[in-house]
């Protein structure tokens, strides 16, 4: 009985954690599939979306619309990011990129540091945080508050790339860029509109994890790498593959932190990460067949 | 004749090299503070590492996000060698070069077999892992509260234990590992990693092994990055985990790139900047924002990253090279060595 419960109970941490990070993922494959650029900026987002809303609410505003505006300053981050950084250099080699998102990851985390200082900082739970017994395991509703989320979220994206025309759009330049353009969608329209999508989503991230986590101007690194790490084990050509890859990610960290010591749960998932590359480098998860988003 | 060319097009004038060592080693003659000796001695240790990863990204076409796992290697081999088991200083850097070398062989020989640029994200993984294994090992290494007591460095008796010695000590390092990767540059398998760097395709079609040619110059990267490592473990004794994380190793990318990839010189040039511009920006900016603490002088460096990349793709060291050449232009006309290559090109069916 006592094991029982603690599996359950590592089983739901693993999910509050992976629900984080798929959510940052989800706007990694976006971005990957958009624009061809590995975006390691993209934990930033997270970062700012979390401070952001921290500094509202503490202005006074209530957590729905500290929300809101959050996501929205972060997604017109995003925008200018892609205009100023990816844009004027979109023609350049893959490795140059990667490097020109590391140089705006830096750079963020020194606004971040000049802006909020080098104190942690944290939220309030969306609601009462009095834990609920479920299966003899004990379960905090923030953490029911993130998987719920992300759930949302991923059933939002289905419809959005299946259902509406812009998300068909997207899908399009995905596809087929040369073919999209010819059909009169602007792939770089397209770029900027999944660049600054994505930094929202990654935004309400960092506001879901700070009540679990804090927020600080350095979370940012560790939140996009595990994100990207759970990216390419799903499957970095694939939203749902990606997500099922956080998930792994996730539940693999609570249980390696539960059971053996909290230290090695940064080495299993970037062993993870090299198995992966060096066995699968398409991902657990990855059709074979033609790229999706 | 065709060697006279081939010297113009290597650029192979020695003069600019010599006057920067004898200045260099000339400088504490003039300028005796311990201030400025320290910070040659950082810019010397970082022109070792960017000088191997010069090899790797600007010649192999490499990027690598985690050589801060070599230097803390170099640097714990060196520590656990001579403080935990009392040998030579000298067996510390060799050993810990060798480990470096057979790591980046072990994380090579799989990355390498992939098409893309794998490395980068295989590296900067493997980075983690290792700098999580520092913190760990606490039998080893002393864990997060650091590794005590690292004898200094002696050479037959003579102790380098003050900043002076030091500063010559890791300048030779340095223009030791410039020399021999200037020769490496000049020589077939410098040639055959540019022409990788080029064009993959190409270079295998002209029958170039590119998985080892590219394997060598990882390797290469990790000692130089080891050795440095080691270097900077006997200078300040005392090393923790969080000298040698993710951080690190991209300060070390940001170094190579805006110092620029495409001479080894880039390497000083790289270090340079990131030492002194570190240096300036701590002393100003608080002059401006009393508040700022921390490191935000990041914001900084990762503006200047992104700029130098979009604008300037060569980095700093060829501005430098243009303004030298200009300057040379006045005195006697030369001709641009681009050109000399092309005109032999073009006369070589008369030729023959």
């Amino acid at each position: 009985m006592e094991v029982h419960s603690q599996v359950i109970q590592l089983l739901f941490s693993g999910l509050t954690i992976g629900s984080i990070y798929a959510l940052i993922a989800i706007g990694f494959v976006i971005i990957y599939n958009v624009t061809g650029v590995l975006n390691l900026a993209q934990g930033e987002f997270a970062m700012f979306g979390a401070l952001i809303s921290i500094s509202l609410i503490n202005a006074g505003l209530p957590l729905w619309a500290a929300v809101i505006f959050s996501m929205l300053i972060v997604s017109v981050i995003g925008a200018l990011f892609e205009r100023t950084a990816i844009h004027p250099a979109r023609k350049s080699s893959v490795p140059t990129l990667i490097i020109i998102t590391i140089g705006c990851s830096i750079a963020f985390r020194g606004i971040a540091i000049l802006i909020w200082g080098t104190q942690p900082q944290s939220l309030q739970p969306f609601t009462d945080n009095t834990p609920i017994k479920f299966l003899n395991a004990v379960l905090l509703p923030q953490s029911i508050w993130s998987i719920g989320i992300a759930i949302l979220i991923l059933f939002a994206m289905i419809y959005f790339f299946n259902k509406t025309f812009v998300g068909k759009a997207l899908t399009a330049c995905v596809v087929n860029p040369f073919a999209a353009r010819l059909m009169g969608i602007n792939p770089e329209k397209m770029s900027l509109l999944a660049i600054s999508a994505s930094a929202g989503l990654g935004a309400l991230a960092g506001i879901v994890t700070s009540p679990i986590s804090g927020a600080s101007y350095d979370m940012g690194m560790m939140l996009g790498l595990k994100a990207f790490v759970a990216a390419v084990v799903g499957g970095l050509t694939n939203a749902p593959a990606a997500i099922a890859g956080a998930f792994v990610i996730g539940i693999l960290e609570s249980f390696t932190e539960g059971l053996w010591s909290s230290g090695a749960k940064d080495v299993v998932s970037f062993s993870m990460l090299l198995l992966i590359l060096f066995i699968k480098p398409e991902g657990l998860f990855a059709k074979a067949s033609g790229k999706r988003v | 004749m065709e060697k006279k060319d081939l010297k113009k097009i290597y650029h192979n004038s020695p003069a600019g090299p010599i006057i920067f060592t004898v200045l260099l080693f000339l400088m504490p003659v003039f300028i005796s503070s311990n201030y400025i000796f320290t910070i040659f001695i950082m810019i010397g240790f970082y022109a070792l590492v960017c000088n191997g990863m010069t090899m790797l990204t600007g010649f192999a076409g490499q990027i690598s996000l985690g050589q801060a796992t070599f230097y803390g290697i170099g640097a714990y081999s060196s520590a656990i060698v001579t403080g935990t088991y009392g040998l030579s200083p000298w067996i510390g850097m060799i050993a810990g070069m060798i480990l470096g070398a057979l790591i980046a062989l072990i994380v090579g020989i799989p990355t390498f077999r992939l098409k893309g640029h794998y490395l980068a994200l295989a590296t900067l993984g493997f980075g983690i892992i290792v700098y999580t294994s520092f913190k760990e090992m606490k039998d080893l290494t002393g864990g997060s509260n650091g590794f005590f007591g690292i004898p200094t460095i002696n050479l037959f008796g003579f102790e380098f234990n003050n900043d002076l010695r030091y500063f010559y000590l890791v300048w030779v390092f340095v223009m030791i590992g410039l020399i021999f990767s200037r020769n490496i540059i000049h020589s077939r398998i410098g040639r055959a990693l540019r022409s990788i760097e080029g064009s993959e395709v190409a270079s295998d079609a002209v029958g170039v092994n590119i998985m080892n040619y590219k394997l060598q110059a990882f390797m290469l990267s990790a000692m130089f990055a080891s050795l440095s490592g080691s270097l900077l473990a006997h200078y300040v004794t005392f090393i923790n985990p969080e000298l040698f994380g993710a951080m690190t190793s991209i300060y070390f990318l940001l170094m190579v790139i805006i110092g620029g990839s495409s001479s080894i010189w880039g390497s000083i040039v790289g270090a340079a900047t990131y030492v002194l511009l570190g240096e300036i920006l701590k002393q100003l900016v608080p002059m401006f924002l009393p508040s700022a603490g921390g490191e935000f002088e990041i914001m900084f460096f990762g503006i200047l990253l992104v700029v130098t990349l979009i604008y300037m793709p060569n980095g700093l060291y060829p501005q430098f090279e243009k303004l030298f050449s200009k300057f040379k232009k006045k005195k006697e006309k030369v001709q641009p060595p681009l050109q000399v290559g092309g005109d032999r090109v073009a006369s070589g069916g008369e030729n023959q």
